[in-house]
């Protein structure tokens, strides 16, 4: 016998098994690494709690879903946080902490890391479209100090919005709830959102309740990629009515 | 006798051609009916790609022998050409995303860089920048030390004819697609996870071969132990295959559309996010360069590692608790509170495997801590060692809720992940490439110890202007946004902060700018060694053995 029972072998020894057999230790390293992931990652997906209950959130429209595709294209997130933390100064400063449900149909979610410019989870609203397009073209045109690089090229480009359906058709699969109807009217939506009265405004607010429909200013019949990424800008943090929100009810 | 055998084509060879003219076949469907121009051009990256690898394949067939021989003369015959590549691109890449860097540090100090251009704003060049130092510098090193230190202590040649290269040529091809992808607007924005489905579906094809050559090798070992660097170089392997499907789960668009959307969305995304993004701290920048310090710094001393036992504790420790540690990037977020103080509690623990890896590794010194006076090359390794200690008292530090909500969203963070980057990771990759590059080329030392030495101090002068002026840039920062005037309200405009920041970002820019004219020097060092003639002197050195 290798080891008497007397004298059985030393956890070191046990170790070895793992030096000596390069499987194991890769079913080891596994192992070590899936308990964390597991734990912190799964509950998120069944337990109720994770997402609040709140009345307003809806889908992007598809002139905001282009317009969104856009904030991430130019890598927005890098500077600017979608996420406002409960502390005093900051719900002073930005509005109401912000509430997992205003990001449940953010494919990927944009609360970014780092603020080199301001937060804009509730930037909707707060300033006027002439400013955003102002402020698109030349920041510092309206904020003398601002470090922000100018996108005069966005208000130059126009809107692809060809695959706009594709686009919200895979966002279907992914859980997003886009109707039929959403779909097959996802390029004129775009123009009616775009459009300061239509024939049609009647029909889209129907599929997407209190959407800000106006004249983005934009080139007669023409849209812009500007004009995209102000309508979603626009949106941000409008959806839930804070006003009837009850805190205590989500309390986690 | 070998050498006479008949030279036949591999089922390597023809599979692989095969396989790569598929590739460009497929590719060139794939351009023609490409939604956006900028998709178009990846196709066709990708279709040149194909041509070249089977020509690459056909060329190699006539130029090599029938067989290659897994050892000469009763030694091994060392596979060191995809070492040899990995460790010169790896410079390459680093000087590219040092200057991408030092680009983007200007831009926040003077706006109008941005030249009101596309390719080349902050917001796209940022992700330039963190991918080309973290996956092309970092990734390049650490293919070329892990399969170089996988054949040395296995005493085996690298399994497979042309996987090694296919590792190495792939991974740099997926390079070369990121960085281009983020300059035209590709992107799935997902920080560190920036690169959109094709090329993640290519990355996996080629993390897997590399996984497969890795182990194969261990399979071939004459030691019946594989050697504890080998250990680390798996745990980054394996991990990285884990977190890169689980934070790239996407649904593309259309084949012909380089949009993909994210799977998960909002809060679960948030969670997915910094489970990999702060493993890939753990298991790329960490684990990987762990394995690097548990090679080269014995070597280079020419001592044992200090602990075998303390690198077991270390290692199993370290990788279990790293994996909990990735909601502390989400502390006073919308993720729940429960999993906010689970990571918190466990990134506060991570400071101890981390500072058990740091004593090991300084440790090994005892003995020979003379050498810190004579040998630069060691010096550089031993301050990253150094270097690593404090990150990983700052990162435990950082994640206690009460200091993080403070920190968080400021430069700080950015302080932190550098000291972390330059001082730990370059540093010791910085090592490991003034070690390999006189091993592989048969030199008996690199060209010049005195610019090693300038290397060392320019670039070490760089990190701390670099650290010191974003934590002052980050604390000032976080405190002007939470200041209050005496009658409650808030003393600063967001704007106010940002033009406080301006003499920070020119200190950092002027630290960053010292790193790389360091790695300049380094580069030019590096030419030297292997251009300056001299007999072969290295081939006697004798092969580490397991500690212990």
């Amino acid at each position: 016998m290798a080891h008497p029972t007397s004298h059985a072998p030393s956890l070191w020894q046990r170790h070895q098994i793992f030096e000596k057999n390069s499987i194991l230790l890769v079913l080891g390293i596994l192992v070590a690494i899936s308990i964390g992931g597991l734990v912190e990652v799964l509950p998120l997906f069944y337990l109720k709690s994770t997402i609040e209950k709140v009345d307003g959130v809806r889908p992007y429209t598809p002139l905001e879903l282009a317009g969104r595709d856009i904030y991430v294209r130019e890598g927005c997130y890098l500077c600017h946080s979608q996420m406002i933390r409960p502390l005093r100064d900051e719900v002073e400063r930005y509005g109401h902490y912000s509430l997992a449900a205003e990001s449940m149909f953010d494919h990927p979610f944009q609360w970014g890391s780092k603020r080199n410019g301001p937060d804009l989870a509730r930037v909707g609203g707060k300033y006027s479209d002439d400013w955003h397009r102002d402020h698109l073209r030349n920041p510092r045109s309206v904020v003398p100090a601002s470090i922000m690089p100018g996108y005069p090229f966005l208000e130059q480009t126009p809107l692809n919005i060809d695959h706009i359906a594709e686009n919200m058709r895979v966002l279907r699969i992914e859980g997003t709830p886009y109707s039929d109807e959403m779909i097959a009217n996802a390029v004129a939506d775009a123009k009616t959102q775009a459009s300061a009265d239509d024939a049609s405004t009647a029909a889209f607010l129907k599929r997407y309740p209190k959407a800000l429909t106006r004249d983005n200013g934009g080139q007669a019949g023409r849209l812009t990629e500007a004009d995209a990424l102000i309508a979603y800008l626009q949106l941000l943090g409008t959806e839930v009515d804070f006003k009837i929100y009850d805190d205590k009810a989500n309390i986690r | 006798m070998q050498g006479m055998a008949q030279k036949k084509l591999t089922f390597g060879e023809i599979g692989l051609a095969a396989a790569m003219a598929a590739l460009a076949l497929g590719a060139i469907v794939v351009a023609a009916k490409a939604y956006t121009p900028e998709y178009a051009f990846h196709a066709y990256v990708f279709a040149a790609s194909g041509v070249a690898a089977v020509f690459a394949i056909g060329n190699r067939y006539f130029n090599r022998d029938a067989v290659t021989p897994q050892e000469i003369d009763g030694k091994p015959n060392y596979n060191m050409g995809p070492v040899k590549f990995a460790t010169l691109i790896s410079l390459f890449w680093g000087i590219a995303g040092m200057l991408a860097g030092l680009y983007i540090a200007l831009e926040l100090a003077w706006p109008l860089l941005n030249l009101d251009l596309p390719w080349i704003a902050f917001g796209r060049l940022r992700p330039l920048h963190t991918s080309a130092v973290i996956f092309a510098f970092g990734g390049n090193v650490l293919l070329a030390t892990s399969f170089y230190v996988v054949q040395r202590t296995c005493q085996a040649r690298l399994a497979g004819d042309l996987a090694p290269w296919f590792v190495v040529l792939g991974y740099n091809l997926f390079i070369v697609i990121a960085g281009t992808g983020y300059l035209l607007g590709i992107t799935q924005g997902k920080e560190y996870a920036e690169p959109e489905w094709y090329a993640d579906l290519w990355l996996t094809i080629v993390w897997v071969t590399y996984l497969l050559v890795f182990l194969a090798t261990l399979w071939k070992r004459k030691e019946p132990h594989i050697y504890v660097a080998n250990w680390f170089y798996l745990a980054f392997i394996v991990t990285i295959a884990v977190l890169h499907l689980g934070n790239n789960s996407a649904i593309p668009v259309s084949i012909f559309s380089s949009k993909s959307y994210i799977v998960w969305s909002g809060v679960q995304d948030a969670m997915i996010q910094w489970w990999y993004g702060h493993n890939a701290v753990g298991f790329f920048l960490t684990a990987g360069f762990l394995a690097i310090m548990y090679y080269f710094i014995p070597k280079r001393a020419n001592r044992p590692v200090y602990s075998y036992r303390l690198s077991i504790i270390h290692f199993w420790a370290l990788i279990f608790m790293y994996i909990w540690a990735g909601p502390h990037h989400l502390h006073y977020t919308a993720l729940p509170d429960w999993a906010q103080t689970l990571g918190m509690t466990f990134s506060i623990m991570l400071w101890m495997p981390s500072w058990g890896g740091m004593i090991n590794g300084l440790m090994t010194l005892s003995g020979a801590w003379d050498k810190l006076r004579t040998d630069p090359v060691l010096r550089i390794m031993v301050v990253s060692v150094a270097f690593y200690g404090m990150s990983t008292f700052e990162g435990p530090m950082m994640s206690i809720k009460s200091v993080n909500s403070l920190s968080h969203y400021t430069d700080w963070t950015i302080g932190h992940v550098h000291s972390g980057a330059l001082g730990w990771v370059a540093y010791v990759s910085f090592g490991a490439i003034y070690c390999l590059v006189p091993w592989l080329w048969n030199k008996r030392e690199v060209y010049s110890l005195k610019l090693v030495n300038w290397h060392f101090w320019v670039s070490t002068i760089g990190i701390v202007f670099y650290i010191t002026s974003m934590w002052v840039a980050g604390i000032m920062q976080g405190l002007m946004w939470r200041a209050y005037t005496a009658l409650g309200f808030l003393e600063y405009s967001f704007v106010e902060t940002t033009e406080a920041m301006h003499p920070m970002y020119v200190i950092r820019a002027l630290g960053g700018g010292m790193f790389l004219i360091g790695t300049l020097i380094m580069a030019y060092n590096i030419y030297m060694t292997i251009r300056t003639p001299e007999a072969a002197a290295h081939s006697a050195r004798p092969a580490l053995a397991p500690a212990e």
